[in-house]
């Protein structure tokens, strides 16, 4: 009997495609209904103002205009704030946050008024003739700043600091006096915008007389927008549906619920038509929430030839001008994996969340990883510095031992498996290391304006978010469990439905492989559900790499049910007990007999014909699961970049990137690679060129794509990847996650080889992102100091924090 | 995203755009409109009046003409750029007309439109400055030629007047002189952070893009070239006479010692 | 409201327009077509690149009234009438899109240069994209479908 044909770990060609290639995509500004309009939110130039009045009264009579409205005429029409779902400390103080603000504007997306026309440009065009009266307030856009409480962004919170959040320490804290190398630095890592290349934008309506809404919106999280936004907008939840259609793009900027989605949904309940808004890019740059903007103050305590003692990090993050959905969790999240992929025996980690006139930050890919990666591996190189060691060596004397099951970390986690060492090896061996340090050396020795530095980094990362008592623990408002439906027609196809929400991560492809492979189909005979949450009700949704580990295993016990109740009808079928059928395959067989045999197609016919069921059993083959997960996953691996700096102007060109990741099982290996791929070309992006720019007046200076730098084709370099695979023992699929890796792997490794690059010439700090006038001002401050003399001194100069056009 | 509203007319003719300029208080020309439109969708330009010129084909042309290569202001960047006698007799046009924006700006943005834009990121006014081009204009009292170290006044500002239409511009042969244009940006698709012109040969030029309120000349180098200076030395005076922006791309000092560098490079460049 | 005449895939579509509508708008609210994207305001993304008489151009920079007479093609006026077009069939094989946003952007771009360089280096495609912005796929799998599809087209001429 020929094998059949599996498809898990195989690179099947994505089901997502046909539509997305060929223009026939269902994003939401390609969604157009009757009697729709156009909502335009008005918003200020102002980072920080007094708001005494606002007049829509000449918008109203503006050609086009059905309405126009202030916070005030709206106050009525929401049931409560905009949500913020993460205390995560007893004593946080927590902005309100209104989706219209009345009193002050804060930063400069608060809306003022809202309006709503016939057509897109009638709405922009009277949105313009909104007129308000604002009394201009000292902005504060820098952290250091706003913690002296001068200008308050709340003022009934009576501070700017309004969380503090500790891990308390894990270990004897006494290393950090005592040790005897002790590395401080403090690293600056600027604002971010995410930029998923499909601004944001939704589409409201409803029948107002049963009080029923739906909102098509580009979101990450139909799921938790449809929980929070009944309250924002008192619609009952079961009134309430979300569709996620096509989603162009996400990175966390769409993990959230937004002002503009609470009031299409209460415009159109006001108004009894469909309510449309698309946000401009240059609104989403202010609007749409940030990512990073943290400082860290770092210690790292080792042994004289290197050996890590303890790791500490006090850090202060920029929360913006109010709390979106998981503002001050961000920080939190990283707080976990401070220690890297290594096996100190103290720790320490705290952060300070600051208010300042800027718009909020929340979650953008990695979420608080990606910062905690940073500077562990900046300290990582500058510890080797200190002790006169190579990095490589630094970093392979302080990796954690392998563990095949969990083991408990110092900070209190349960860390899966884990073998570090072989994807560290594999690395080295790919990128040609020991040949890369002779090319630098003989560049060095020849004095060549062009040197070459190699920049390691190694990381944990923890996803699979989340163990939903850990969640509870942590005090986040909501679960991290996920749901799966299978459901199989009695023509022999299957429907999935899947709580995730993928929009651009080919679920619909990977899902169909797992459930393919487990009951005996082909991928194009499975329909991936998602992204609706009256189809698919049971979801959390799609973030933090949680996908792959929760939401595909709850698939994995679907099938299990499903197979089971398949496993009953079979054998009453094949006339023989249970336990003489064995799955194999792809069909239950009689055990010795493997011609008589029942496929799923075959018991799903019979059990939607249901003319002869066994005793007992319902009809229709389908089954519901919901996976719970024990534990976070941790994936792990080694990034290393190979630059050449010019070192007359500062100008960083990659020459060569290798990645190296352990994400477990793999379902469709080019899926994965799809992923490493965008992972690291954002993490480049983010070492070399993006940052959001403020000015002292509080204005983005970065306020368009011509300004705030997204590398093209044409500066992303060629990537090479490989894979080690040491499978996860959180879930039965033994699957890690890897949408974020690359994001959090990359900055350093690529940071690192800026300063390797210069380290010959005294320069033991770059700032992010190495611009090329950072590195030039780097180069030009270490000639003034002279060249170095040994290893350097025990604490280096502060990172050059942005001020004015000073890149 | 969308313009503030506006009027338009398509010219049929230079005499009918200069008619219409005329008679509208804040027209603009509009030719591929690639500098223009971006503004217009900030709002940040709003101009009562657009003239479409974009039509007048004859004024898209590259051809020699007795010392001079004659390229017509309607000529698309695309069009520079894959001149062959541009390559022939004055590659370093049809060079730096590839290194503007990206194959679609090229697609429609025009070498006229590029210099009445009087940018001084922009790469097309620095080597037409360095290559001494003259550029003709028409007005309502006929046609004039204007030298290029006359044409650019201030920041977007230029010699033409309201209701004059710039032609042609005529670019001396170089295919004898050595030349280099080295754009130093971030991103390919930006604009210049600092840029370099130079031409070798028996008076050597030099010119830099992004280096105050208009294109310049380097005007320090080319006298310290006159005088035997080699590149490295000459080089050290390029910021001289310079007024370079500060702003968050990078600093004004940074852009001094950026040209420096740069026009050493591409001065060895321009005679290797 | 000014009259324009435009072939937009090989179909005469005529409409009376503000002189300030965008190509673009043109295409995705005037005739319907969605399939060209917009993702930014100032030229810098790429995603709503269409060809113009054969050329691509950036819809969002272009006014409608500017493509009076001439001809456009969208992604939807590319995909062949059965099946998919070289370009597109590499971009499904080698992995070139994720969330697909850019995608019908990047596929003209290429379609535009390939008609000008058939067999380009992977160092001439990556240049020849500088317009054109991706955030999900890291460029890799874009430029390696622009390849595979010039192998493709050149040996379907030879």
């Amino acid at each position: 009997m020929a094998a059949t044909e599996t498809f898990v770990g195989t690179p099947v060609l994505r089901k997502e495609d046909p539509d997305l290639i060929t223009g026939q995509a269902s994003f939401v500004d390609n969604q157009t209904m009757p009697g729709m309009v156009w909502m335009y939110v008005v918003r200020t130039p102002f980072a920080h103002a007094k708001l005494n009045a606002v007049d829509v009264g000449p918008a109203r009579s503006m050609p086009g205009v059905i309405a126009a409205y202030t916070a005030v005429d709206l106050a009525g029409d929401f049931g409560g704030p905009l949500p913020f779902v993460w205390p995560i400390t007893e004593d946080i103080k927590v902005p309100t946050h209104q989706a219209l603000t009345s009193d002050k504007v804060r930063y400069l997306g608060d809306g003022v008024a809202v309006v709503l026309a016939e057509t897109r440009v009638q709405a922009k065009d009277a949105a313009e003739a909104v007129t308000y009266d604002c009394d201009p307030l000292p902005a504060v856009t820098d952290m250091e700043e706003a913690m002296k409480d001068e200008v308050l962004i709340h003022e009934d919170l009576g501070t700017n600091v309004t969380v503090h959040w500790s891990h308390g320490g894990a270990g004897d804290q006494s290393v950090f006096d005592t040790a005897p190398v002790i590395v401080q630095e403090r690293y600056h890592q600027p604002r971010l915008i995410p930029n998923a290349i499909e601004p944001r934008g939704c589409l409201a309506f409803g029948i107002p007389a049963q009080g029923e809404f739906t909102l098509v919106s580009a979101t990450q999280i139909p799921h938790i927008v449809k929980v929070t936004l009944s309250g924002t907008c008192n619609i009952p939840e079961q009134k309430l549906r979300i569709i996620a259609p096509d989603v162009g793009g996400g990175f966390g900027s769409k993990l959230n619920v937004y002002a503009e989605e609470a009031l299409a949904l209460v415009l159109a309940r006001k108004t009894k038509r469909p309510v449309k808004w698309v946000e401009e890019r240059s609104e989403n740059y202010l609007a749409t929430i940030h990512g990073r903007g943290v400082t860290h103050d770092c210690t790292i305590a080792a042994s004289e030839d290197g050996k890590i003692l303890g790791m500490k990090f006090v850090e202060i993050a920029d929360m913006g001008a109010y709390y979106q959905l998981l503002t001050p969790g961000i920080p939190e999240l990283g707080g976990w994996v401070y220690m890297g992929p290594y096996d100190p025996q103290a720790y320490w980690y705290e952060f300070r969340g600051v208010l300042t006139n800027a718009t909020p930050t929340d979650a953008y890919r990695g979420a608080g990883r990606p910062e905690a990666t940073y500077v562990v591996e900046r300290m990582l190189d500058a510890l080797a510095r200190r002790v006169g060691k190579d990095p490589a060596d630094v970093r392979r004397m302080n990796l954690h031992p392998p563990h095949a099951e969990a083991v408990t970390s110092l900070m209190g986690l349960q860390v899966d498996s884990a073998n570090y060492e072989p994807t560290f090896d594999r690395a080295l061996e790919l990128v040609g290391y020991e040949q890369w340090r002779k090319e630098q050396a003989s560049r060095r020795d020849a004095g060549d304006l062009r040197q070459i530095g190699i920049g390691i980094s190694s990381y944990i990362e923890m996803c699979g978010l989340a163990p939903s008592n850990i969640l509870g623990a942590l005090r986040y408002a909501a679960g991290g469990w996920d749901g799966a439906t299978i459901e199989c027609l009695p023509t022999g196809k299957v429907i999935l439905k899947t709580g995730t929400s993928p929009h651009g991560q080919g679920h619909e492809t990977s899902w169909a492989q797992v459930v393919a492979d487990g009951l005996g189909v082909t991928p194009d005979d499975v329909e991936v559900l998602h992204g609706d949450t009256a189809i698919t009700p049971l979801g959390m949704d799609t973030y933090g790499s949680r996908s792959v580990a929760v939401g595909a295993t709850a698939i994995h016990f679907a099938m299990e049910k499903v197979r089971a109740k398949a496993r009953t009808i079979a054998a009453h079928e094949l006339e023989v007990s249970e336990d003489d059928v064995e799955w194999s395959d792809g069909a239950f067989r009689v055990k010795g007999a493997p011609e008589k045999a029942k496929t799923v197609p075959e018991v799903a016919f019979s059990a939607w014909h249901a003319h002869a069921l066994p005793e007992g059993v319902e009809p229709h083959l389908n089954a519901t699961a919901v996976w719970d997960p024990p534990n976070f996953t941790w994936p792990g691996g080694t990034h290393i970049c190979v630059s050449e700096v010019d070192t007359e102007t500062g100008k960083v060109d990659i020459l060569q990137y290798v990645a190296v990741d352990d994400c477990g099982n793999v379902i469709n290996p080019q899926i994965v690679d799809g992923q490493v791929h965008g992972g690291v070309a954002q993490g480049i992006a983010e070492a070399l060129y993006e940052e959001a720019l403020y000015d002292q007046s509080g204005n983005l200076m970065t306020s368009t794509m011509q300004n705030y730098l997204i590398p093209s084709a044409a500066e992303i370099p060629p990537l090479t990847l490989d894979r080690t695979v040491t499978p996860s023992t959180t879930n039965p699929l033994g699957v890690k996650g890897i949408g974020e890796a690359g994001t959090i792997a990359a900055p350093p490794a690529v940071v690192n080889s800026v300063i390797d690059a210069l380290s010959h010439l005294g320069v033991t700090d770059v700032g992010k992102p190495a611009s090329p006038e950072r590195v030039w001002r780097a180069i030009q401050q270490a000639r003034a100091e002279g060249p170095p003399g040994g290893p350097s001194s025990s604490r280096s100069v502060a990172a050059p924090v942005s001020e004015g056009g000073a890149a | 995203m969308i313009p503030a509203s506006f009027d338009y007319e398509r010219a049929s003719s230079v005499e009918e755009a200069i008619s219409l300029l005329g008679s509208h208080e804040d027209a603009k020309l509009l030719a591929g409109g690639h500098s223009l439109l971006p503004a217009m969708k900030l709002r940040v330009a709003r101009p009562s009046m657009l003239v479409d010129i974009g039509r007048l084909t004859d004024l898209s042309y590259i051809r020699e003409d007795g010392d001079a290569v004659a390229i017509g202001a309607l000529t698309r960047h695309h069009d520079v750029a894959n001149s062959d006698a541009l390559h022939e007799l004055c590659p370093i046009a049809s060079y730096a007309a590839g290194q503007v924006g990206d194959p679609q700006v090229r697609h429609v943005g025009t070498i006229g439109g590029s210099v009445a834009h009087g940018d001084p990121a922009g790469d097309m006014p620095t080597v037409l400055l360095a290559l001494d081009a003259t550029f003709v204009a028409q007005g309502p009292n006929g046609t004039r030629q204007i030298a290029a170290g006359d044409l650019f006044t201030s920041l977007f500002e230029t010699a033409l007047a309201p209701n004059e239409v710039l032609t042609e511009i005529r670019v001396p042969k170089s295919k004898d002189r050595g030349w280099s244009y080295l754009k130093f940006n971030r991103r390919a698709q930006d604009w210049a952070i600092v840029g370099v012109a130079a031409l070798d040969g028996a008076s050597p030029a030099v010119a830099l893009t992004n280096m105050g309120l208009t294109p310049i000349r380097a005007t320090a180098v080319e006298q310290a070239l006159a005088g035997g200076a080699d590149p490295a030395t000459a080089a050290q005076q390029a910021a001289e006479g310079t007024a370079p922006p500060d702003d968050a791309f990078a600093s004004a000092e940074y852009r001094r010692e950026l040209a420096k560098v740069l026009v050493r490079r591409a001065l060895e460049d321009a005679s290797g | 409201m000014t009259h324009v005449s435009v072939s937009v895939n090989g179909a005469p579509r005529e409409a009376e327009v503000e002189p300030r509508q965008l190509l673009v708008y043109f295409l995705r609210e005037t005739l319907g077509l969605t399939g060209t994207n917009v993702g930014c305001d100032t030229s810098s993304c790429g995603s709503c690149t269409v060809l113009l008489d054969g050329e691509s151009v950036k819809s969002c920079t272009l006014l409608a009234v500017q493509a009076d007479g001439r001809e456009v093609t969208t992604i939807e006026g590319f995909t062949p009438e059965d099946g998919l077009h070289p370009l597109q069939e590499a971009f499904h094989r080698n992995h070139g899109l994720q969330c697909g946003y850019c995608t019908p952007g990047m596929i003209m771009a290429a379609a535009s240069y390939l008609k000008e360089n058939p067999s380009p280096t992977e160092e001439e495609v990556r240049e020849s994209l500088e317009g054109n912005l991706c955030r999900c796929t890291g460029y890799q799998n874009i430029v390696k479908s622009i390849l595979d599809a010039a192998g493709t087209m050149a040996g379907a001429k030879a």
